[in-house]
């Protein structure tokens, strides 16, 4: 492991995502991706009391399904490193322990799951673990209870609204040789441009996406043409044509390789105004079209950056902007 | 170029940038949805004035108690908030509305119990409304009072 630029790691030994899951309710089942999708609920309860009780249950299911892609057991990860948008990340602290492998808990709001992937890249770079499961997802009803107002309240939705992802996905990572690795990774830095309208998270999250991918091409002098596919996780439609605009100011031209996982999950008559998003809209993407994608060699690389917003409701209550960040890793799959 | 600047110049774009709501529309599902939610009240009341001895008054009380039951009956079933959705104000500001912030989160929280659940939590809405109704009726019955 490597560092090369201002923020850029560069994984030396292989890191290999060996195996993946992704498990989506079934509003997300009805859009863009439903093909891809290794498992798609009928009811978003999950056969649980609670929403919340059905979070952490999607989460052991995308574990469980993960390692059953590639014929692990429980008892070989050697890490799970787990987050979401709950108060002290509930869900993976109770997955975890259905689990009982070691864990550690981390939070990136939105961004959990490539931060997960660059910890656990780098863990097993450090030569010192085999498998390592990421894992991160969310509830839109559950984040609706948490950050908004009750689901049965008749409020109308401002046009820069997002829809929080009810989905799941877990990568197992292994220093055991596979099609695909994490080359590279890029550790973004907290961005906070002033933006404080809780229903334009894609606005405020944008320059956070601007300065990772930014870093990203400057670091390793390349360009967004030498990618086949950049993907960010859930601006949105306005976020991401937002980060268009800010990218070409800076120099650097997204061209059609350039989408947004927010805007890519729902089709456009499903009322969710700018997209998707939630920790479980780039986890469920990633975990499907993406690796997918890789896979059947029809993308040689992919760049993966994952924007999350750090505020919390006692924060913007108290009149705070919404501080975010953006994690970025790059998948390479091996000779093409 | 400072921060300060930076993050003017941001915002402002973003303000010239983000989709805004069209008003018309809006306006026009807001008025008829409102305005229906008021004829039905209307015929209510009128059939509550076909019970004998009843009076003007105690048939308005009727009407808006059938309005909010009814209101409240349309959220559990959860059609409120595809009505609110589409109408905005229009369900908002009739007594409806206020049904509807109040069974709302009593629906969402029951699952935490109910006294710190449902109980605790169903005014989080409401609270302000009811607040600010105490306040102004405080303050118009000292202005009663003093003059």
């Amino acid at each position: 492991m490597k560092k090369i630029g201002k923020q850029t790691i560069e994984f030396e030994h292989s890191v290999n995502i060996l195996g993946s899951f992704s498990i989506v309710g079934p509003k997300e089942g009805k859009g863009n991706f439903s093909e891809y999708f290794d498992k798609i609920l009928d009811d978003d309860l999950f056969g649980q009391k609670s929403y919340e009780k059905a979070e952490r249950k999607m989460f052991l299911t995308a574990v469980l399904g993960a390692l059953k892609s590639c014929n692990l057991k429980t008892s070989d990860i050697d890490v799970l490193l787990g987050g979401d948008l709950m108060n002290q990340i509930i869900s993976s602290n109770f997955t975890a322990r259905e689990l009982q492998s070691p864990f550690l808990g981390i939070f990136g709001a939105c961004s959990t799951m490539v931060e997960s992937l660059i910890v656990g890249a780098s863990l097993i770079d450090g030569n010192c673990f085999k498998n390592v499961a990421c894992f991160t997802g969310s509830h839109f009803s559950t984040a609706e209870k948490q950050f908004r107002y009750p689901l049965e309240l008749g409020t109308q939705r401002p046009p820069t609204s997002q829809w929080t992802v009810t989905g799941a996905g877990c990568t197992i990572l292994s220093s055991v040789n596979s099609d695909i690795k994490i080359k590279q990774a890029t550790i973004g830095k907290v961005v906070d441009w002033n933006v404080s309208d809780l229903n334009n998270m894609g606005g405020a999250m944008a320059p956070a996406a601007l300065e990772t991918l930014y870093t990203f091409f400057e670091d390793t002098k390349t360009t967004p043409n030498d990618y086949d596919l950049i993907l960010t996780g859930d601006l949105g439609k306005l976020g991401s044509e937002i980060l268009r605009d800010l990218m070409e100011f800076r120099g650097y031209k997204l061209g059609t390789n350039y989408g947004d996982c927010g805007q890519m999950i729902f089709n456009k008559n499903q009322k969710v105004f700018q997209g998707g998003s939630g920790c479980g809209c780039v986890a469920s993407v990633l975990n499907s079209y993406v690796i997918k994608r890789l896979k059947q060699k029809k993308a040689k690389n992919a760049v993966i950056v994952a924007t999350g917003a750090l505020m919390s409701t006692l924060s913007s209550q108290q009149g705070d902007s919404i501080p975010c960040i953006a994690q970025l890793v790059l998948l390479e799959t091996k000779n093409v | 170029m400072n921060i300060k600047e930076r993050d003017k110049k941001y915002n402002d774009y973003l303000e010239a940038k983000i989709p805004k709501t069209k008003p018309w529309p809006t306006l026009f599902h807001a008025f008829w949805i409102g305005g229906l939610i008021c004829l039905i009240g209307e015929i209510f009341k009128d059939l509550f004035l076909l019970i004998p001895n009843m009076t003007e008054e105690n048939a308005g009380i009727f009407e808006s108690v059938s309005i909010i039951v009814l209101a409240s009956i349309l959220t559990g079933f959860g059609l409120y908030d595809k009505i609110g959705a589409y109408a905005g104000a229009g369900s908002i500001v009739p007594i409806s509305g206020f049904s509807n912030s109040i069974t709302s989160p009593a629906i969402e929280f029951k699952r935490e119990g109910l006294i710190f659940g449902l109980c605790a939590k169903m005014f989080i809405i409401a609270g302000p409304v009811i607040v600010s109704g105490l306040v102004a009726s405080i303050v118009v019955g000292l202005i009663y009072f003093v003059f």
